[in-house]
Order: C-alpha cells, then structure tokens, then sequence
C-alpha cells in the first residue's frame, strides 16, 4: 500500500523564489492501522523556521538553517554547503490531511498523519443465521 | 615489493583523507544516507578556521546530548556517541515505505592544529547541532606589534 511518496526534489516548489538547490532532508515514513509517521532530520532547523503545509494532495517541508558561524572565518572544510532544506511528499486519498499533527525536538520533525475513517481496516463479523 | 596497509605517517594519511572529504566531490545538495552524505557519515561536519579559534558544527539531530562524547588527544578531536532508534516499535501493522535516517553508534575524527587550548574548548547542543568551539592558545594569535 502506498500511501505517502516522495516527490522529486525541486519538482514542485510551491514558492518560485525558492527555487534554488535545497538540502533533501533524510526520513523515515512508516505505515501503521491507524495512519502514517514521518520522521524527517532537520538539524539546526528551530521551531520558528520550519514551515510544514499541506497543498494539493501534497506534504511540503521546508525549514532554514541557522548556522552559528564566527566573523574572521580563513578556511572552512563544510560538508553541509546549504541553508535550506525542502522535501515534499504526495498524501494518498485514503489520509486525513486535516488532522496532520507534528513536533519537533533536537532537529528531528515527527508528523503524523491518521487515516481518514472510511480508510481505516474494519473488521466485519460475520453473523450466523 | 608490497605496499604496506598502513600508512608511515598516520597523521597526514588522516589529514589527507580530510582534505579528500572536504573536495566537493559531487555537489549534490542532498543531506543523504549511505551513498552520498554517507562519505562523509553521521554526522555531517562543517570545520571553520578563524585567527582565534576553530569552530566545528556537528549535524546530529535526535541526541541526547549527555550521551556524546567529544575529546581531544594529540591533536586529534574524536566525537562519539549512539543515536537511539526513535521509530515506533514494529508490530504486524507496521510496514516501512521510506527508512533512510540514520542510527546506531557513530564516530567521527577531526585533526586539529596543535595550539588548541584544551582547557577552554566549550561545546553546545541545540536544535540538533553540536557545536564545538576550540579558541587558540593566546600566544599562537596573530598579535600586531605597534611599531614606535
């Protein structure tokens, strides 16, 4: 069952100006009855910078990176060279984007989206005559 | 005949293999896994140079900072530590779509010039970013003399 993708980075840049290369930030998504969690690594991102939004169908997050740098820097060896992350994903019908619920706790983002009720596994008993 | 495995002088293999790493290898601007920001591993490390002190950020979300452990010996700064696994407990009706983050134990090794102070290194962890400041030794600073 396929219920959360991942959409190509860059593809749909809901803000044009952002449009730039952005860090794709590393996730987990798991599947369970009741619905989906999304757990993203969003290292030096603070609660104020992170934006998650839910447009058309799909899960944008983007969140800046606030980088405690010195003046005077001479040389720098830096395996991170971006201060953006962004990474969108495509919600199956069957989710609740309503109800997306998500907190964010030493630079890891945990989403969690429920299953709509109509997608929820209902076990039906079956009556003897 | 046959090289030998190691290196004569580890030190400036270590260094080598730093500045390799530091080459824009590709510049993909993905923070991945095993494949692309796995050369350089858990965590990803930015390393600044000032006249005063050397700035390391350390990119390590989701630990708990009592449980890293940073130290200097001989030149080398060593940061070490677990990340636990904070995915929900797998059960029947769970099944995983995307797994590409990160856990277990990690180490990371940076050379570090020899006028570090080691007594005033001071390290901070916020937002998940370890942040690890090393001033110079007072007497390795640059110092303007006033000429008279």
């Amino acid at each position: 069952m396929n219920t959360m993708t991942p959409v190509d980075k860059g593809a749909t840049a809901p803000n044009p100006a952002r449009a730039e290369a952005a860090l794709l930030p590393l996730v987990d998504v798991i599947e369970d009855a009741d619905g989906i969690v999304l757990i993203a690594d969003l290292p030096g991102v603070a609660k104020e910078q992170l934006s998650l939004r839910v447009l058309d169908d799909q899960l944008h997050i983007e969140g800046d990176l606030a980088l405690p740098l010195p003046a005077g820097a001479q040389g720098s060896r830096n395996e991170v060279r971006r201060s953006h992350y962004r990474r969108a994903f495509t919600l199956s019908k069957e989710l609740d984007a309503n109800q997306v619920s998500a907190e964010l706790a030493h630079g890891v983002l945990r989403v969690r989206i429920p299953k709509a009720a109509h997608a929820q596994p209902r076990r039906i008993t079956v009556q003897l005559s | 005949m046959y090289r030998s495995l190691f290196s004569r002088d580890l030190f400036a293999e270590l260094a080598r293999l730093q500045s390799e790493m530091g080459q824009p290898i590709d510049d993909t601007p993905a923070i991945r896994g095993i494949g692309g920001m796995g050369r350089s591993g858990y965590p990803a490390l930015n390393v600044t140079d000032t006249p005063t002190s050397i700035e390391i950020v350390a990119f390590a979300p989701g630990l708990d900072p009592a449980k890293i452990d940073v130290q200097i010996d001989r030149g080398v700064l060593t940061i070490d530590g677990e990340r636990q696994n904070d995915q929900p407990a797998p059960s029947a009706k769970t099944s995983w779509h995307v797994a590409e983050r990160f856990h277990g134990r990690f180490r990371r090794v940076v050379s570090v010039p020899d006028d570090i102070d080691r007594q005033a290194v001071t390290a901070s962890y916020r937002d998940g970013l370890l942040h690890l400041s090393l001033p110079r030794r007072e007497s390795a600073q640059p110092r303007r003399v006033a000429v008279q």
